[in-house]
């Protein structure tokens, strides 16, 4: 039931106990009882929201930066990483292959705070060798969520 | 002028869904119950392979009984499903859908007078195509104290020394019903002591919720009698692709590439490039969507015991079949005064034959919030019928 549970809160985590429940076959204390050692074991971290925020009035601006790094010897790209990611504007990190090492996520309130960090912060950091920012335009799909796509029924509303 | 109407066709009733389609298309906003086909759209990458040989060109007939590769993928299928062995080069033919291979199967085994076993409620398809074939429906009413699996001596009884064809359609459209080993076992002697021919229609087979599909074809002794039809519109959502198949001794097979070949020439090509890919590369789509039928089924099942509605587990298919016998109403008066009602379309299980009388169809090709929305209006309907009738 692991996989199942964890396939179907990953698309909807409000979904209640009792619902699942039902629709995995087994008892709602079952359902605590996994999500709970889910959670322990770290495999859940977090239940989050999906929100398109370019409908709102809000202005945001991410960016996915590429970065390149000098490895430092015992600890690999591991401590570099950590500088990055304890910033609260980064909202992911990921070692990469490839031309580069890193790829950093931000998310800022401006063009003007997001160029900021990286030349400010990102870029005068010692290991850093190299960084090349990208501003995200539009976002079509994120967290495997078509953004922009209403779905229709277009079948036959009877069929045999 | 002369009436140029056959005497054949013109005794064939319509559809009964069709009537009730005509009366839920007036409706715009009625949530429907009532589709027969999955919700999910074909996976990209089996739609992508059609673009791709179009864009290629390869819009031409294919051979008669499809192309060699979509064959070999069938036969490759039935070996690792089922451990069948079939020759892609003269067991196989790729039909317009399961539904064709039902109509020119029985044409090519038919003869005036000879009788064909149709288990119902089932599929609207079997009874008129026997008529058109020449052949005589004999119906066997499956009953819901048998989960509507078919009984030994249900067969027994409605065998004559005309009959030559048992109609075998599990997983089950309507009621989700399917035939397990065991089932298929029992009725084995009866098919050989009558040396019926089997049509197994297992469009559905990839849909079941208990164990895998077995088909009656991989038993001993069957496969030499067996016509096994199955296609790509319900395991990987190709509905509207229209492409089918069937596997089944050469000698009938040859008969039945001879009508395909004069009223059909080929089944669409770009849907067998794409088929080619769908059983190749498509077990984890059928998976997924497997796994999310069973949840739909387990909540409806749960919602309708707790409207106390009686309501046996189906273990294929899409559908649940609920029993509304306690109202006293004829399954067609109970869904059209749900659908005035309540606004919700859900099929008579007496479009599936008279042995439907009582039930009624309830697809779960529809999202679990839509099934949701629509579940909670019937128990409201359900629960002011009750009052009306003073229970």
């Amino acid at each position: 039931m692991r996989e199942e549970l964890l396939s179907i809160i990953e698309k909807n985590s409000r979904i209640d106990v009792k619902e699942l429940a039902v629709i995995l076959g087994v008892t709602e204390i079952d359902v605590i009882n996994e999500l709970q050692k889910l959670e322990e074991e770290g495999i859940i971290c977090g239940y989050h929201t999906m929100i398109n925020w370019d409908k709102l009035d809000v202005e945001k601006v991410s960016a996915l930066i590429e970065v390149r790094v000098t490895p430092q010897r015992g600890q690999g790209f591991d401590s570099i990483a950590e500088r990055i990611y304890k910033y609260p504007e980064v909202h992911a990190v990921y070692l990469i292959s490839g031309g580069f090492d890193l790829l950093v996520s931000l998310e800022g309130k401006t063009l003007k705070e997001v160029s900021f960090f990286v030349s400010d912060k990102l870029s005068t950091l010692d290991t850093v060798i190299s960084t090349s920012t990208h501003f995200i335009l539009k976002k079509y799909k994120d967290h495997g969520t078509i953004l922009s796509k209403k779905n229709e029924d277009t079948r036959e509303k009877v069929s045999p | 002028m002369r009436d140029f109407l056959s005497k054949t066709v013109t005794p064939i009733k319509p559809s009964g869904i069709r009537k009730f389609f005509d009366i839920v298309s007036e409706m715009e906003d009625a949530i429907s119950l009532g589709v027969g086909e999955p919700d999910f759209d074909t996976p990209w990458h089996i739609r992508d392979e059609g673009i791709y040989s179009l864009e290629k060109g390869r819009t031409f007939y294919t051979s008669n009984s499809g192309l060699l590769p979509l064959r070999q993928e069938i036969c490759n299928y039935m070996k690792r499903s089922q451990n069948l062995t079939y020759d892609p080069k003269h067991e196989v033919l790729v039909t317009v859908g399961g539904s064709e291979a039902i109509d020119i199967g029985l044409r090519a085994v038919l003869d005036p007078g000879d009788e064909v076993l149709i288990p119902q409620p089932s599929y609207v398809s079997y009874e008129p195509c026997t008529i058109l074939a020449g052949g005589k429906p004999v119906i066997i009413d499956l009953k819901a104290e048998h989960d509507f699996r078919l009984t030994p001596q249900e067969l027994e009884d409605a065998i004559t020394e005309k009959t030559k064809v048992l109609i075998l359609p599990f997983p089950n459209n309507p009621t989700g019903a399917i035939m397990e080993k065991e089932d298929l076992e029992a009725i084995i002697p009866v098919i050989e002591k009558h040396d019926l021919l089997v049509m197994s229609d297992e469009i559905y087979s990839e849909l079941t919720y208990k164990g895998k599909h077995v088909s009656i074809a991989s038993l001993p002794g069957m496969q030499e009698r067996t016509l096994l039809i199955n296609g790509f519109s319900k395991a990987y959502a190709m509905t509207g692709w229209r492409l089918g198949y069937v596997c089944g001794p050469q000698a009938i097979l040859e008969q039945m590439t001879k009508i395909h070949q004069f009223a059909i020439m080929c089944a669409p090509t770009t849907s067998q490039y794409a088929a080619v890919e769908a059983m190749k590369n498509g077990d984890d789509d059928v998976a997924m969507m497997r796994q999310a039928y069973n949840e739909r089924r387990r909540f409806l099942l749960h919602t309708f015991r707790e409207m106390n509605l009686p309501c046996f587990e189906p273990y294929g298919a899409f559908y649940v079949f609920p029993c509304i016998k306690e109202f006293q109403m004829s399954s067609e008066e109970f869904a059209t005064r749900l659908l005035r009602e309540e606004k919700v379309a859900v099929v008579p299980g007496t479009a599936f034959g008279d042995s439907g009388e009582g039930f009624l169809r309830i697809s779960y090709a529809y999202s679990l919030e839509n099934l949701k929305l629509a579940l909670g209006r019937i128990a409201d309907f359900v629960e002011r019928l009750r009052k009306e009738q003073g229970k």
